[in-house]
């Protein structure tokens, strides 16, 4: 047993300071330690892409980081992306357009597609493919998925020009 | 999915990551992006009891360019090299190759150096730096040397560095004339059944200098000096593509596994070189 550090995380814009074995990986400190239980475990070598969380502008896998590595760093998670009474653009548009079916998926995909927005605000569907390439899906065949990151880009366009 | 117990560092010094690599010898890692280390820790195929994370290292995700050379730091990665447009103008296929590793979340944290340390040979740089003829520097307890990509890898996980030393950049002389990477693979995000590194010149329409490597087609990338120069002299037609691929066909040693027995490999290989060749020259 190695020793255990002391580690501050700030989670959705909160803070959080524990202690935990180094080992940690960083999906359990979010599932497991802080009850953050949307990212969710689809395998264990880095593919799926269920654990994705936001890291600093980065979309990561939180089961291929340790907490220490995430020491100091801000997290959002879909829990942090909107709420069941003010859902995000596109948490409406996978409901919308059936992006989802046993929602497994669906906290990785679509923290992941608010970052692949944010990089790229009017992709393609071959952008979004290749940008949501990391996130594995059994249930969809995708398509309905493509929609949903399509209809939410256009609304979060319209919003913004309307904003302008 | 859970590793074995380790301690844990995060030294903002590299005479301390060195300090401690002596200390502890082969019990000591360093950890960049930790995309194949933790993915190996958590098969418990790499217990890692001390754990040296480089994220807080000074300069190290640093990008130069100048004088045709290019330095990238270990740190940098995938994603910050798609999107550097210094690097994009000075060697496209670093962007062309980059694209083709992994998964956007994969290239957010996985690291150049990473890549090429790691002497997986189904990496996709190491072949890469190879053909570019790169230069990797090492830091260790007496100093920094050298050691070209063509000289580094010896076998699988096997390299020219030593347990006390860390690879901290890649140098990369500016690559002139047409570029291709060319990788053959089951669906994203998996290592190449077969990739090829093309960067060939094109004068009076005769190819004067072609460089070509070879990806996860043996236990370490394949530089494949005898393909490169069986295209110099010929206006890349179908003898002189023949002849490079016969000539990579006879560097290789592919094994079999899930992507394929050994001769589809091998037919694989020539197929991938000939399209890299291909698209190389028409950019040439």
């Amino acid at each position: 047993m190695s020793k255990k550090m002391h580690i501050k995380l700030n989670v959705n814009g909160k803070d959080e300071e524990f202690l935990a074995e180094p080992r940690e990986l960083l999906i359990y400190t979010l599932r497991e330690r802080l009850n953050i239980t949307g990212p969710h475990i689809g395998c264990e070598t880095s593919h799926c892409g269920a654990c994705t969380v936001t890291i600093d502008g980065k979309s990561v896998k939180s089961c291929t980081m340790f907490a220490a590595q995430a020491d100091g760093k801000e997290i959002t998670t879909i829990e942090g992306i909107g709420t069941p009474d003010s859902l995000h653009p596109l948490q409406e548009a996978f409901k919308e357009h059936h992006g989802l079916q046993c929602g497994y998926c669906t906290p990785g995909m679509i923290t992941r597609a608010t970052k692949l927005l944010e990089e790229n605000p009017n992709p393609s569907e071959e952008d979004i493919r290749f940008g949501m390439a990391g996130n594995l899906c059994r249930c969809t065949g995708y398509q309905n998925i493509v929609k949903s990151i399509l209809a939410a880009a256009a609304e979060m366009n319209a919003a913004k020009e309307a904003a302008e | 999915m859970i590793p074995a117990a380790f301690d844990y560092y995060r030294p903002t010094k590299m005479d301390d990551v060195i300090a401690l690599l002596k200390e502890h010898g082969d019990d000591a890692r360093v950890m960049a992006g930790g995309h194949s280390l933790i993915p190996m820790m958590k098969l418990r195929m790499a217990e890692i009891p001390h754990l040296i994370d480089l994220q807080a290292i000074d300069g190290l995700n640093e990008i130069f360019i100048e004088d045709g050379q290019m330095t990238i730091g270990a740190m940098v990665t995938q994603h910050d090299l798609i999107n550097h447009a210094g690097l994009e103008a000075a060697a496209p296929i670093l962007r062309e190759a980059a694209l083709q590793i992994a998964d956007p979340q994969v290239r957010y944290m996985g690291t150049v150096g990473g890549n090429v340390a790691n002497g997986d040979p189904g990496n996709d740089m190491p072949g890469l730096m190879q053909c570019l003829d790169a230069t990797f520097l090492l830091v260790g307890p007496d100093g920094e040397r050298s050691v070209a990509a063509r000289d580094f890898y010896e076998a699988a996980y096997m390299t020219a560095r030593e347990d006390e030393e860390v690879l901290t950049s890649v140098s990369i002389p500016a690559p002139q004339g047409g570029y291709a990477y060319e990788k053959q693979k089951r669906k994203i995000g998996d290592y190449a059944t077969a990739a090829a590194a093309v960067q060939i010149i094109k004068e009076d329409g005769k190819c004067t200098a072609a460089s070509i490597a070879m990806t996860n087609l043996s236990d370490t990338p394949i530089y494949s000096v005898d393909a490169g120069a069986a295209l110099v002299g010929t206006a890349v037609d179908a003898a002189a593509l023949n002849a490079a691929k016969a000539a990579m066909l006879g560097d290789i040693d592919p094994t079999e596994d899930n992507r394929g027995p050994v001769a589809f490999k091998k037919h694989v290989a020539g197929v991938i070189l000939a399209r890299a060749i291909e698209r190389a020259w028409s950019r040439a």
